[in-house]
């Protein structure tokens, strides 16, 4: 019987879902020239739900027969989730009215993944998480192919989607093997029988290393990244900056709320796997942003090598002393890297002027001259990558260096700090075309990019004042262990 | 009685003003100076210099009262661990000695400054640069205040930098000038570095006394120095002469002293105060006020006494055969710094701040008047150029390279006194005085010192009394080369008497020339009296008739000889070779090139220095460092490209990818199981 407590610990991912499929059928009366309508009516749609998710939050809830959790660490995911939910809404406004691609449908395909990841940092059983995971996933393949009369588009959807659907059988398989180690799917039950030692270890450690592959597809680790460059320069802008920033986040909630729940006990096998799974993403990622001449392509690679630092301080899963401080570097490292990458990816919207040509570094040269105050903020974005001090993203590698040093991982954050320099280059690079290179460039500036650009770059500066006022909520998201 | 007190106290409490007037001058003309006009632009600065020095009169009144004076506190500057330090003013009678004596030159430099920036800024097409030098100025007089007045040698060593930076920004005043444009940038910059090695010296002495007595503070550090001699004696000979390395960089000492000479760049006024008057007897101050110390370390005081003999020595026979009117007393001013060395070392502190103040006195006289031979100079080349047209064509005023326009020139000069009377009485005391002839002031102090070494060291006391023959002697011919014989040059020609505002200066400064003796007169020894309310005086200074009347003759004699050289038969034309250069030959030469110490430095001290940087620099730097940088980057870059290959495009290659992962991963578990 369903109570009246198992509705309120989902209820914001409810009013997603429930929002979503109202707007589908609105958006039939919104004509095609006003589809700013349906803009606002998702943003608004996010906001009510971002209302419940903060009233709700600081309550530990199992809900609907230890199915889903509502606990500090679902609760700040959501919000994350949410916000670049309506950052993504604002940048797309334009951009797919730019590219003549403007259908309502984005809007509610962009809410449904948004539920999805909800679902995820609330999932309790494994059949919820591999639901949660096809929710999010099934409508980010559309709407990757989203601009389906451009081929770039169109081959960055079946890309991800038949790698997507591969992965997404890891899950399934995983999942599988746990339950027929332990023959429960919920986590309390799963953690019970580990507890008591009567899981086969074999097929449980399996099914763990099955499940870390599928996860680490998401949140795009090597050898499980060869995707992402393809996808995030196949697929419309402000969706690559969504999923840059919010799938990638909902990788590492399901990851965190897996292993830390379920899998402490297996740290022992995992840690050195993860050790080279963090070291080779950062290596990868950094080494061959270098060679990269288009923008897409080089964030996307940026965005692989930041997934490593975050899994170089994840390492550390199975030591209980350092774990509070992982989930809390991490959550920070999310929100910073977020503001960053979001700020960065608008750039892009506003200098891309048609779909799939790609930017080339030489169509940034004469920006900074010409629109001083994108390329001051570019350069606060790119600092921020970095890890320059005075910007967020310092504190968000502070903050992951010192876990993993905590943990003893020295040689994992030598491997880091090394990539860190190198990254420096390919940043500072885009600085360089923009400030020393000669240009003229012609850039039509929208009012919302502009003000996510200005509020991104605001927040990276100012934020990294007070960084620990954003540490201190990372660390109260607590996640609910067994 | 306890009235009087109260308004003593409250004297003393006005110390800080000595500071901080200056500094108001600062702000006023910097803030209101492009207003005022140069008129009241200099008017501020003196008035703020003349108020510094009606300040130190007061205290110098309260301390007749009461001669133990006070420590007035304005503030804690750092305060960690057992250290703290304060910025507390010590009002005695030695920092107020040195308070009247910078004060009061200063005061009278301000105002002839007046004059004489008024013509220099005009001759040297940059009007503006008038505010400038006096804000100048008034720094120099806020940290010169700062380094007499301090109670700890912290705040002393804020004050020593201070003059340190003025006296570079004021060499440098005229920047893009001199030799090649560079020549006077040149000459800051080797004062500054220069004096960097001497403070560098100072700081050690300063770290080993914090590290061995615990404090900073004059009064408990020099307590403690019986006791630390007798346990560890090395560490005061080390902290004694680590401070005598900075006394010789400040003070232009040998081996120090090469930054002096070529400190004439800056305006005449500067030379007057800064490297004549002032700064430079900061050195002496220091060991005056450190004189516990090297008491209590003989070694120490036998090599200070000597550093300022040799100096005294050498430098006086360097300006024997320069040629430029202000080298002449820059190497004299050397000379003089080092008697009054030497009678520190001889452990006459007495003797050495009666000498540091007639000196003082005389030797800004002499500046300045110098500075005024040089403005008629200047006058006469211009008027001359008018006159004649066709004859000056050529003539760029300012180049120091083109021997006829140079209004430094002795060679150039000759029968001034004619054209400047008034100049010509005033440069006369001071050069008698200089020399050393009763009554005037040089002649007492002098003669006190001489009297020391007489009493310590015999050989130092011969060294010195050569020094002083050279003295007189070098004087003389310079009398003689610029104010005597015929005009050897058209601006020599033309050249006219300064205004009052450049005269009426000097003429103060005569007097006090004249009278200066009287400060310390043989047998009454007023300074003496009023000094050993600070100082330790080992013993009374006496008057000794022979050595009086030895060093009369002496001065007499030498300034007889120069008239023989250089009086008889003047120069005849600005062309002519010195006299002395044909009998003396090469040595003529040496000292005119002043003993090649310069070179000497270049090839012993810089050569191998900037060779050793120039390793460092390209082929360890730019060779190793960078090129392990570079190849570190492009074998990154390469390793990129490699891995850049395997993003083939197809789907197929990445669910590879994976699979591969996977199986890496299985069997790596597989193993572990």
């Amino acid at each position: 019987m369903t109570r009246m407590i198992d509705i309120y610990s989902i209820l914001p991912v409810m009013i997603v879902a429930g929002w979503a499929l109202l707007l589908l059928v609105v958006d039939l009366w919104i004509p095609r020239h006003r589809k700013g309508i349906t803009a606002l009516l998702a943003a608004i749609g996010l906001a009510i739900a971002l209302g419940f998710v903060l009233a709700s939050s600081g309550n530990t809830i199992l809900g609907f027969n230890q199915m889903v959790v509502l606990d500090g660490f679902s609760s700040f995911m959501q919000v994350l989730f949410l916000v670049s939910g309506m950052v993504a809404v604002a940048l797309a406004y334009d951009y797919i009215q730019r590219m003549n691609i403007n259908h309502g449908e984005f809007y509610v395909l962009m809410m449904f993944s948004i539920a999805g990841m909800m679902l995820m940092s609330q999932a309790y059983n494994l059949l919820m998480v591999f639901l949660a995971l096809e929710l999010l996933s099934i409508p980010l393949y559309v709407l990757t192919g989203f601009a389906r009369t451009r081929l770039e588009s169109e081959e960055a959807s079946l890309k991800y989607f038949l790698l997507g659907a591969f992965a997404s059988g890891f899950v399934l398989y995983g999942t599988a093997l746990i339950f027929s180690a332990t023959g429960q799917l919920d986590f309390v039950g799963i953690a019970a029988v580990v507890t008591a030692g009567s899981a086969n270890s074999v097929l449980f450690l399996i099914g763990a290393a099955l499940l870390l592959v599928g996860f680490g597809f998401k949140i795009a680790a090597v050898p499980f990244q060869m995707w992402t460059p393809d996808v995030y320069q196949g697929a419309p802008t402000p969706v690559t900056a969504f999923m840059s920033v919010a799938v990638k986040a909902a990788g590492f909630a399901a990851l965190m709320r897996v292993f830390l729940v379920l899998f402490p006990s297996l740290s022992e096998h995992l840690t050195p796997i993860l050790w080279v799974m963090a070291a080779l993403t950062m290596i990868v990622g950094n080494i061959v942003a270098l060679a990269q001449n288009n923008i897409k392509r080089m964030l996307a690679y940026s965005a692989i090598a930041h997934a490593g630092y975050i899994l170089m301080a994840f390492v550390a899963f199975g030591n209980g002393e350092v774990v509070g401080n992982t989930v809390a570097a991490t959550l920070f490292y999310l929100v910073a890297y977020g503001l960053t990458s979001f700020g960065a990816w608008a750039l892009v919207i506003v200098i891309e002027r048609e779909y799939g040509k790609g930017i080339l570094l030489d169509d940034l040269a004469g920006i900074g001259k010409h629109y001083p105050w994108l390329g001051v903020a570019m350069l606060v974005f790119m600092l921020s990558f970095a890890g320059v001090p005075l910007t967020m993203g310092f504190w968000g590698k502070f903050y992951l260096f010192r876990t993993a040093v905590q943990a003893g991982y020295i040689g994992l954050a030598i491997i880091g700090l090394l990539t860190s320099v190198a990254s420096a280059y390919y940043y500072l690079r885009v600085v360089v075309y923009m400030f020393m290179k000669p240009g003229e460039p012609k850039l039509q500036i929208n009012p919302w990019v502009s003000l996510v650009i200005g509020v991104a770059a605001l927040a990276v500066l100012l934020l990294s004042l007070i960084p620990w006022t954003i540490l201190e909520l990372a660390s109260r998201a607590v996640l609910l262990l067994q | 009685m306890l009235f009087q007190e109260a308004v003593m106290n409250s004297t003393f409490s006005l110390v800080p003003l000595v500071v901080f007037l200056p500094i108001l001058g600062i702000l006023l003309n910097w803030l209101f100076g492009k207003r005022l006009g140069e008129k009241g632009i200099g008017s501020i600065a003196s008035l703020a210099a003349g108020g510094s020095f009606v300040v130190s009169v007061l205290l110098a009144l309260a301390l007749l009262q009461n001669h133990e004076g006070a420590h007035i506190p304005l503030f804690t500057w750092i305060s960690v661990g057992n250290l703290d330090l304060s910025w507390v003013f010590r009002v005695d009678t030695l920092s107020v000695t040195m308070m009247l004596v910078v004060s009061g030159v200063s005061t009278l430099i301000h105002v002839y400054s007046i004059g004489y920036m008024h013509e220099d800024v005009r001759h040297q097409g940059e009007p503006k640069r008038f505010r400038r030098f006096f804000i100048f100025m008034n720094l120099f007089v806020a940290a010169m205040m700062i380094l007499v007045s301090a109670d700890n040698f912290l705040m002393l060593f804020v004050g020593w930098e201070g003059v340190g930076l003025c006296s570079y920004l004021l060499i440098g005043f005229w920047f893009e000038k001199g030799e090649g444009g560079l020549g006077n940038a040149k000459a800051a910059k080797k004062a500054f570095i220069t004096n960097r090695i001497g403070d560098f010296g100072l700081l050690i002495a300063i770290f080993l006394i914090f590290w061995n007595f615990g404090t900073l503070n004059f009064a408990q550090v020099f307590e403690m120095v019986p006791s630390v001699a007798q346990t560890q004696p090395g560490v005061l000979m080390a902290i004694t002469l680590f401070m005598l390395l900075g006394v010789t960089g400040k003070s232009a000492q040998i081996p120090l002293y090469v930054w002096l000479p070529d400190a004439m760049a800056g305006p005449t006024p500067v030379s007057a105060l800064i490297h004549a008057a002032t700064m430079v007897t900061a050195g002496v101050y220091l060991m005056v006020r450190t004189q516990v110390m090297y008491m209590a370390v003989p070694g120490a005081q036998q090599v200070v006494a000597w550093v300022g003999a040799i100096t005294a020595l050498f430098a006086g026979l360097i300006a024997l055969g320069q040629f430029d009117i202000k080298k002449v007393l820059a190497y004299s001013t050397i000379s003089q710094l080092g008697f009054m060395v030497a009678a520190v070392g001889l452990g006459a502190e007495v003797a050495a701040i009666f000498h540091l103040t007639t000196h003082a006195f005389f030797k800004a006289l002499l500046f300045l008047s110098a500075g005024s031979v040089i403005l008629g100079m200047e006058h006469g080349l211009e008027a001359g150029s008018h006159g004649h047209g066709s004859n000056h064509t050529d003539g760029s005023n300012h180049t120091d390279g083109i021997h006829h326009d140079d209004p430094q020139d002795m060679r150039n000069m000759g029968g001034i006194r004619k054209k400047m009377p008034i100049t010509f009485i005033v440069y006369l005391i001071g050069a008698l005085a200089l020399a050393g002839i009763a009554p005037f002031a040089g002649f007492f102090s002098k003669d006190e010192i001489l009297v020391a070494a007489n009493q310590g060291n015999m050989l130092i006391f011969v060294v010195l009394v050569v020094a002083a023959f050279l003295t007189a002697f070098y004087m003389g011919r310079q009398v003689l080369m610029v104010f005597f014989g015929d005009a050897r040059s058209d601006a020599a020609k033309h050249a006219k008497e300064s205004s009052l505002l450049v005269t009426v200066p000097l003429m103060i400064l005569a007097l006090l020339s004249v009278l200066g003796g009287g400060l310390n007169f043989p047998g009454v020894h007023t300074l003496e009296y009023w000094l050993e309310h600070t100082l330790e005086i080992p013993h009374a200074t006496e008057f000794i008739v022979p050595i009086a009347l030895g060093s009369l003759a002496v001065a007499l004699v030498a300034i007889f000889l120069a008239y023989l050289v250089y009086g008889r038969k003047p120069l005849a034309s600005a062309k002519a070779a010195d006299p002395l250069a044909k009998p003396l030959g090469v040595f003529f030469r040496w000292m005119n090139q002043k003993f090649l110490v310069d070179e000497l430095y270049q090839a012993v001290v810089l050569g191998p220095y900037k060779k050793l940087a120039d390793f460092f620099a390209y082929p360890v730097d730019q060779g190793v460092i960078d090129g392990l940088v570079n190849g570190m980057g492009s074998l990154t870059v390469s390793l990129a490209g490699a891995l850049r290959k395997l993003q083939t495009g197809f789907a197929r290659t990445y669910a590879l990818s994976i699979f591969v992962g996977i199986i890496a991963i299985l069997v790596y578990l597989l193993t572990r199981i």
